[in-house]
C-alpha cells in the first residue's frame, strides 16, 4: 500500500511539472518562434532534473553512471538548441567537444565499475 | 515551409527525450534504466541536431551537426554495453521479476 502511494505521488508530480510546462507562457499566434523556443529549454531543463535525481538517490553506482552519461547526451542537445535562435557556428562545437568528453568519462567509468565488485 | 518541418523534427526529439529521462526515473532496475533512457535519448538529440541542420542548410553549422550525428550515433550503444557488462560483473542484482538473465548463465557455462 505505502509503495503504490508513492508511485501515485511521483506520477502526479511529474504531470504536474509537465502541465506548468506545456501552459506556462501563454500561447499567442504573433511570436510563437520565440514562446516554442522557451518551451524548448524548459522541457530540456525538466530531463536534466530528472537526471539529477537520479544522480543524488541512485541505490548503487551504476545508475549515477547511466546518468552521467544521459546527462552528457542532453547537454549536446542543449547545445544544438542554443544555435537556432543565436545563428553563432561555435555552439555546435561545444556539444562535439562535448559528445567525445563525454565518451571517453563514460568508458573510464565502466571500467572502474567493472574491477570495483562490490556487493549491492 | 522547410523550418516548419525542423521544428515538427525537435519537438520529436524533445518528446523522446522527455520519456527517456520518464523511464530513467521511474523504472525499477538498473538495466531497464539503461534500455529506455540510452535508445530514448540518444535518437532524441540525433532529431533535434537532424532539425538544425534542416535550419541552417549546407553551412559550416549543418556539416557539423550532421558529424555530431554520426559521432553520437557511434558511440552511445559502445558506452550503454559497457556499462551493463560493468554493472552486471559488479554484482547489481537484477529486479525480483525479471524472468531470464542469459549472461549469468555464460558465465556459468565457461
Amino acid at each position: 500500500m505505502n509503495r503504490r502511494l508513492r508511485w501515485l505521488l511521483g506520477l502526479l508530480i511529474i504531470i504536474a511539472l509537465l502541465v506548468g510546462i506545456i501552459f506556462y507562457p501563454p500561447a499567442s499566434m504573433l511570436e510563437w518562434q520565440s514562446i516554442s523556443l522557451m518551451r524548448f529549454f524548459f522541457i530540456l531543463s525538466l530531463c536534466c532534473v530528472f537526471c539529477l535525481y537520479r544522480i543524488m538517490r541512485g541505490p548503487t553506482p551504476a545508475d549515477r553512471v547511466v546518468a552521467i552519461d544521459i546527462l552528457g547526451i542532453l547537454i549536446v542537445g542543449f547545445c544544438a538548441v542554443l544555435g537556432i535562435p543565436t545563428g553563432r557556428p561555435w555552439y555546435i562545437d561545444i556539444g562535439i567537444a562535448w559528445a567525445l568528453q563525454s565518451f571517453i568519462g563514460t568508458i573510464a567509468l565502466a571500467k572502474y565499475l567493472e574491477g570495483k565488485g562490490f556487493e549491492e | 515551409m522547410i523550418e516548419i518541418i525542423a521544428y515538427i523534427f525537435i519537438v520529436v526529439g524533445l518528446m523522446f527525450d522527455l520519456f527517456g529521462c520518464i523511464g530513467l526515473v521511474r523504472l525499477p532496475d538498473v538495466y531497464n534504466r539503461l534500455q529506455a533512457s540510452t535508445k530514448c535519448v540518444t535518437l532524441g538529440t540525433c532529431s533535434i541536431l537532424f532539425g538544425l541542420f534542416l535550419f541552417r542548410g549546407f553551412t559550416a553549422t549543418g556539416i557539423k551537426a550532421l558529424l555530431c550525428i554520426v559521432f553520437i550515433m557511434l558511440t552511445a550503444p559502445v558506452s550503454a554495453h559497457a556499462i551493463a557488462r560493468g554493472a552486471h560483473i559488479s554484482g547489481v542484482r537484477l529486479w525480483d521479476k525479471s524472468v531470464c538473465d542469459k549472461y549469468e548463465e555464460d558465465k556459468n557455462k565457461l
